[in-house]
Order: C-alpha cells, then sequence, then structure tokens
C-alpha cells in the first residue's frame, strides 16, 4: 500500500490537478503552489545526486579500486567547490552589518574563480571536442551506399555549403530570380520543407507518445518509475 | 625511447619554447589579467571596503591580479589537457576530467540547491526573520514576512527524497517521486498535445494554391506548400505501423524516408557546425585570453 | 593512394580540423554575412517595437554552448540597448546564472555607458530559478511566484522596472537564448502556445532544426547558431553604421573558421566516398 499504491494515488492526484489547473483558471494557484514545490524537491534531487556522488567516490579511494587516484581528484574538487560556494569564501556583501547577505557568485570570490577558471573551460572544451570526432566520423562512416543515404549525403552538402560564405561565393553567377537555384536557397528550401515537413511528422509522433505515456502513468497502467520492490 | 614519449617531448618542449620567445620577445607578453579597486559602497562615508573589478591593461588604476592570471593559465592548461585526449588518453585529460565532475557536482548542490532554493524558497519562507538577519537582509524590509506553512510540505517531501541515501527504507523516496511524476506527467501531455499535436496539424493545413494580390497562381509558394503538406503526410504515413507499408502506402512511405533522410542531412551539418563553433570559440580563448596573439574585440591595444 | 587513405590515421583529420580552425582565427579573416529572413523577422520586430517594451531575455543555456550562444546574447541585447527596450534577464540553467551578468556587464553597463541605463528601472536580472518547465508555466500568470526578488535577493516590488509586470503577458517579446532542455521546446510549449506571446530564439545548431515547425505561428523568428549571430550582426550593421565596426561583430568573424571547417568535412565525406567505391570497384573486379 505506501509502497505502490500510494506513490500511484499522489501521481494520479497531482496530475490530474495539473491538467485541470489548464482548463480551469481558479485552480491556478494550486500549480503555481506546485512549481514552488518542485523547485525544493529539484534542489533535493541536487543534494542527494551530490551525495551520491561522494559516496561512490569515498568507497572507490577506500577499496584502493583502479583509478582510485582520480576518484580522490574529484573529490577533493567537490570539497572544494562544495565548502567555498557554502560558506560564500570571497564573497563581499554590500552591507558590512551583513557578511552573509552577498551574492554567493560576486566577481572575485573563490567560486566565482572556480567557475571562470576551472568550469567554464572544462565543459566548454569537453563539448569542442566533438568538432574532431565529427571530422573523423565524416570521414569513415558516411558513404553513399543506396538512394537513401546519397540523399543525406547531398542535404549535408548542400546545408554545409549554405550556411557559410562558401555557398553565396560558388553560386554569386546565379541571377536573383533564380536565387533558389543558390546554395543559400537550397538550404532554404531544405530547411523550410523538407526538415520542417520530417520535423513535424517526429514531433506529432512523439507528442502523441509522450500523452499516451502520461495517460498510462496517471491510469497507474505504468508504474515502472517506482522501481523494483526490493528497494 | 619510445615513440610516444618523443612526441610528448617534443610537444612540451616546443610548446615550452614558444610560451619563452613569445614572453620575452613580443610587445605585450603572455596572458594576465588587470584589476582595479573600487569602493563596495562608494556613496558611504563610514564603510571603506574594497573590492576589485576586471579591468583593461589601459586602464590607469589597472593592476596586474595574481589570482586572475593564475586563473587565466589554470583554465589554459584545462583547455589543453581536455584537448590532448585527442592524441590519446592521457593522465592530464584524467585529471581534468576528474576535476570537471567534481566541481560541477558541487556547483550544481550550492547554486541550484543551497543559495538559490534551499535557503530563499524554503527557509526564508519557514522562518524568515531568522534567515532574514542572516543572509537575506532585504526580507526583513518593510518587516519581516509570516511565516508560510506549506513550505512545510515541500520540506517534508524533500527530507523523504533524502532517504534514498539510506541503505533501508529508500521507498520512502517514492513518494515525493511520485509527485513529481505526477506533476510532470500533466504538464506535459497538455504542453505536447498542445504546441506540438494540435498546433502542428493547425499549421500544416495551409492552401496548396497560394494566389498573389493580382489574382494569379504564386507558383513558388504553391510547390512549397504542396511539398510540405505532402511531406509532412509522407513521413507520418512512413511512422504508421498499424499497416503494411505495401502499395500506395508502401510508395508513400518510401516518399517519407527519402523526406526524412533530407531532414537527417541538414541536422548532421547543423551538427557538424554547431561543435566547429564550440572549437572555435575555445581557440579563440587560447590565442586570444592567453596567448595575446590576436585581440579581435580590441580587448587590451585594439586587434 | 587509396591503401593511404584507407589507413589512415584519425590523428591527421584531428590535426587538420584543428588548422582550418586555428589559422582563420589568427588571421582575422571575415566574410560579408547577408541576414535571412528567420533572423530578419526577429530583427525588424524588435526594431519595430515602441521604445521601452519589455523583453524577457532568457539565458537557457550554460559554458557547454557559451561559444555558439555568447555572440547571439551580444547581439540582441545590444538591439534592445539601442531601442531603449526594458530588459528582463533569467536564466533557466544552474550553471548558466554568471552568464546574464557577464553580457549586462560588456554590453549595458561598458558598450552602452553613454546612455546611462539604470539597474531596476531599465534593466533587471531575474536569476535563476530551477523548476524547469514549471517555471514558464507559473510565470504565464505569475512572475512573481518565480522570481520573488532579483538576482541579489532583492523584492522585485522595490523595482520600478517590475511595477506593471504580472505575467509572461506583460511582455513584448519573449527571447530565449537556448541549447537544450529546458529551452526552446519548453517556451513554445508553455510560453508561445498557450499564452499567444511573441516568442523569438536564439539557439544552438543542433537544436535548430527541431525549431522550423514552429515558425511562424508559434515562433516569431530563428537565430540558428553563429551563423544566426552573424547575420544578426549584419543586419544591426546595414541599419546603424556605428555596428560596421568589426572589433563589434565577433560572430561574423567566427564564421570565418566555419568555412574552412566545413569545407574539410565536405572534403572529408568526398574521400571517404573515393575510398568506398574504389574498394567496391576492387571487389566487382575480383
Amino acid at each position: 500500500m505506501l509502497k505502490s499504491t500510494f506513490p500511484w494515488l499522489i501521481v494520479a492526484v497531482t496530475g490530474c490537478v495539473m491538467i485541470a489547473a489548464f482548463f480551469v483558471p481558479p485552480l491556478a494557484e494550486w500549480k503555481n503552489e506546485a512549481g514552488a514545490w518542485f523547485e525544493i524537491l529539484a534542489a533535493m534531487a541536487f543534494v542527494v545526486g551530490g551525495a551520491n556522488l561522494f559516496a561512490q567516490h569515498l568507497k572507490k579511494i577506500s577499496a584502493r579500486r583502479a583509478g582510485w587516484g582520480y576518484s580522490a581528484v574529484t573529490l577533493f574538487s567537490f570539497v572544494v567547490t562544495l565548502v567555498v560556494g557554502l560558506f560564500k569564501v570571497g564573497v563581499i556583501g554590500e552591507d558590512p552589518n551583513y557578511p552573509w547577505a552577498g551574492h554567493y557568485q560576486a566577481e572575485g570570490s573563490a567560486l566565482w574563480w572556480l567557475y571562470q577558471f576551472a568550469y567554464q573551460p572544462l565543459i566548454g572544451t569537453m563539448f569542442a571536442l566533438l568538432a574532431f570526432y565529427v571530422a573523423s566520423a565524416a570521414f569513415r562512416a558516411f558513404r553513399a551506399k543506396n538512394t537513401e543515404a546519397t540523399m543525406l549525403l547531398t542535404a549535408a552538402f548542400i546545408v554545409l555549403l549554405g550556411r557559410t560564405y562558401a555557398g553565396t561565393w560558388l553560386t554569386s553567377a546565379v541571377p536573383d530570380d533564380y536565387s533558389a537555384l543558390t546554395f543559400p536557397g537550397m538550404t532554404a528550401i531544405i530547411l523550410g520543407v523538407f526538415n520542417t515537413a520530417g520535423q513535424r511528422a517526429i514531433m506529432i509522433g512523439i507528442a502523441l507518445g509522450v500523452a499516451a505515456t502520461s495517460l498510462k502513468v496517471l491510469l497507474g497502467v505504468d508504474r515502472s518509475y517506482l522501481g523494483s520492490d526490493g528497494d | 625511447m619510445k615513440r610516444e614519449t618523443i612526441i610528448w617531448t617534443v610537444l612540451f618542449v616546443a610548446g615550452g619554447l614558444f610560451l619563452v620567445v613569445r614572453g620575452t620577445q613580443s610587445d605585450h607578453g603572455l596572458g594576465r589579467q588587470y584589476v582595479k579597486q573600487v569602493r563596495v559602497n562608494p556613496q558611504s562615508a563610514t564603510d571603506l571596503r574594497v573590492k576589485f573589478k576586471e579591468a583593461p591593461p589601459t586602464d590607469r588604476q589597472a593592476q596586474l591580479s595574481i589570482p586572475r592570471t593564475v586563473g587565466l593559465w589554470v583554465a589554459a592548461f584545462f583547455t589543453l589537457a581536455i584537448l590532448s585526449f585527442l592524441y590519446r588518453d592521457n593522465i592530464f585529460y584524467k585529471i581534468a576530467e576528474s576535476v570537471m565532475v567534481g566541481v560541477s557536482a558541487a556547483w550544481y548542490m550550492v547554486t541550484a540547491g543551497f543559495w538559490e532554493a534551499i535557503i530563499p524558497k524554503l527557509l526564508a519562507n519557514l522562518a524568515p526573520e531568522t534567515i532574514g538577519s542572516w543572509a537575506l537582509p532585504d526580507l526583513l524590509k518593510p518587516k519581516p514576512p509570516d511565516p508560510k506553512l506549506l513550505s512545510l510540505v515541500p520540506l517534508v517531501l524533500g527530507i523523504m527524497l533524502l532517504c534514498r541515501l539510506l541503505p533501508r527504507g529508500g521507498w520512502i523516496g517514492r513518494w515525493p517521486l511520485a509527485f513529481i511524476v505526477g506533476v510532470f506527467a500533466g504538464i506535459r501531455m497538455i504542453g505536447f498535445l498542445e504546441a506540438d499535436f494540435v498546433s502542428q496539424i493547425r499549421s500544416s493545413i495551409i492552401p496548396l494554391v497560394v494566389m498573389t494580390d493580382a489574382g494569379r497562381v504564386n507558383l513558388w509558394a504553391s510547390l512549397r506548400n504542396t511539398g510540405l503538406v505532402f511531406g509532412v503526410l509522407a513521413c507520418l504515413a512512413y511512422f504508421f505501423f498499424s499497416v503494411e507499408h505495401r502499395g500506395l502506402v508502401g510508395r508513400l512511405a518510401r516518399v517519407g524516408v527519402w523526406y526524412l533522410m533530407i531532414t537527417f542531412g541538414a541536422s548532421f551539418a547543423f551538427t557538424v557546425m554547431g561543435r566547429i563553433a564550440l572549437l572555435a570559440g575555445r581557440i579563440t580563448f587560447l590565442f586570444d585570453d592567453w596567448l595575446w596573439l590576436i585581440d579581435p574585440a580590441g580587448k587590451r591595444w585594439g586587434p | 593512394m587509396i591503401d593511404l587513405l584507407r589507413n589512415l590515421d584519425r590523428r591527421w583529420i584531428f590535426l587538420a580540423m584543428l588548422l582550418a580552425v586555428s589559422i582563420p582565427i589568427l588571421a582575422q579573416q571575415s566574410f560579408p554575412e547577408r541576414p535571412t529572413k528567420t533572423v530578419l523577422d526577429v530583427f525588424n520586430y524588435i526594431e519595430g517595437l515602441p521604445e521601452g517594451s519589455n523583453i524577457l531575455l532568457s539565458f537557457d543555456f550554460g559554458p557547454s554552448s557559451d561559444g555558439e550562444l555568447e555572440p547571439i546574447a551580444t547581439a540582441v541585447v545590444r538591439h534592445c540597448c539601442l531601442k531603449r527596450h526594458k530588459m528582463f534577464f533569467m536564466t533557466l540553467y544552474p550553471d548558466g546564472v554568471p552568464l546574464p551578468e557577464r553580457t549586462i556587464k560588456s554590453v549595458i553597463e561598458q558598450e552602452f555607458e553613454s546612455y546611462n541605463f539604470k539597474y531596476g528601472e531599465d534593466y533587471i536580472n531575474l536569476g535563476f530559478n530551477n523548476a524547469e518547465e514549471l517555471v514558464i508555466i507559473v510565470m504565464g500568470t505569475d512572475i512573481k511566484k518565480m522570481f520573488p526578488t532579483d538576482i541579489e535577493k532583492k523584492p522585485l516590488d522595490g523595482f520600478p522596472i517590475a511595477e506593471n509586470i504580472t505575467s509572461l503577458e506583460d511582455m513584448d517579446l519573449i527571447f530565449t537564448i537556448t541549447t537544450g532542455y529546458p529551452g526552446m521546446k519548453e517556451w513554445v510549449q508553455y510560453g508561445s502556445s498557450p499564452l499567444g506571446v511573441k516568442l523569438a530564439v536564439g539557439s544552438t545548431a543542433v537544436q535548430a532544426p527541431e525549431a522550423y515547425p514552429y515558425l511562424p505561428d508559434q515562433m516569431l523568428g530563428l537565430l540558428a547558431a553563429i551563423k544566426g549571430a552573424a547575420e544578426y550582426e549584419a543586419a544591426l550593421a546595414d541599419k546603424y553604421p556605428a555596428f560596421r565596426d568589426p572589433a563589434k561583430n565577433q560572430g561574423i568573424k567566427r564564421m570565418a573558421p566555419q568555412f574552412w571547417a566545413h569545407l574539410l568535412i565536405i572534403g572529408l565525406i568526398v574521400l571517404g566516398n573515393v575510398v568506398y567505391f574504389a574498394d567496391r570497384f576492387q571487389g566487382a573486379r575480383r
């Protein structure tokens, strides 16, 4: 009852309230309150996530498993960031009577330093790495094996050219009346007609899927979110 | 000596030599950060505290900032450490990756968890006077608000969520999870049906023959609209698996696949574009902020 | 030759990509840009709004896509400053918290210092809220429920800019600069679609193709990635000659590495297919 039925009741009631709030304006306040509650729960989820990470890496270090040294680096950077963030190290508040009142991200603070000089370059470069792998994949994986693959490649070619000055330059001799035949013109057609049609169909399919899944969850047909009974 | 060791040695020596030459021989040297002192409360006669703000080196009051300059070099090290993975996995990359995991997890806890939600949205509602006199003085103006007892509900749900960390009794965390699932099941059903289903169908109900103001057929616009509507139907036919894809439906579905292939081709091109832009951002950081080889935005002495 | 290509170490490809991006940046190369319709629709709308219109600028991205989206943010905020619109900054990304502040400093406080914009009167930073799409839903009826204070935790009611603001419907334009979830889709689903508020989007390239079905009924226009920023800068330069200064057009400058890297990718696809067809040809002969 407490492990399965009651959670489903919570799902059904909150879900129905949220749906009803879209149609019954006086219920908007309930919806807004749910938003405020979710905000707290999302914050708690970050705490759970952080604590989990801490515990996992601590276990790895204490068991001296392979790569435990890197876990130590992770834990060290985690603890340092947490401490300087929670204690607002280096933050100077506007009012000297309230030293805790300054913004945690104030310029010059320790957390600001970590964001600017560690977090930002690390995350930014990690995502930038993909440029190299996309290039490698372009060489190794994109083969015109059949009609469909050839169409994909041709579309990619046109858009790659049409989205830079290369496309404009290559078809600069085309008169304005036939601008649809330039690379930028063809790119606009691919995006506005073919891509729009394809994405729209995918979107409609996903929307139906989401609605069906939501209904299954609200009606209690799908309770997979509860996990197994063992925990 | 192994080939790899030779490559690493050459890279380090060449890089180091370049930095030395660049730092000693160029007009302005290598990346540094400058700051200037400003009063925290310029209007106050009693509060004489100062803080440091970033300033261009050309500013008369600018002074070299050691912590920020060290930070700049740390950022450059991390950038190069991540890029070194392209050669092969190595200790510098692994350290950088570990730092990233630790800093980001703590960053989310501190910002999204503690200072943006738990303190101002939960504890400040439950104990406004205490929290106000500690960290949120503006909460006390003009007078402290009454505690909002309704905030006890997310507090209890939040504590239940923390129970997921316990070795036993993790099932208690299902209740707040159920609340989250219920809320999102409700809003997403409406959101997706309205914006991604009904509105998309509505946007597809467009004239197939478009007339100009002069009463003529606008051939281009008509072709465009027809191609769009036909494409949506063809793609939907491909996604419709309740009917066997044979005959007319089969042919329509095949055209749908072609539309989808063109769609994916466009997506691939856009993905390439995005990744290159991110790389250009990092390379610009190295050349501009760190090595001072370029100054495209005229932040220091001009381009 | 074919053997060489077949056994090509991928690190040579990486090196080629590095050079294709680095050299144009070092050379400070740039190419002309011409704004396209999806960008001009946004530009003309902001241009046509009466001075002092309310514009909500949601920076829904973090450092992972900063390289692509920062030039969009700069260009649009610049335009809002020129038109003296009221700007409301916010973010739905925890790691995006410092980003609106950076644009405020570089554009509003430094570049437009002579305009004397006042915090709380001409612009405000609402900060961050982690309720994801619920932020948008609740803002649809009550902005102050989600953002009772600004980023410094000062009550919103104390700022003149927020006096006549109740819900998203009081905004003349919502501009989201977005990288994923929560972002473009959520602003369409819970902002522009149910409320009819005008929405413009500056998006990462990866997300941009998904935006097209929303144009123009649910979305006013689209600045797709760095190209969108470059086109917006070109539109600004066309209208305001002061912005023809290359130092103010970082988006346009970033299109030079794109130019060469795109050509490299095309070349790699062609070479890859040469190897493929050569192998097929040899296989058929055997």
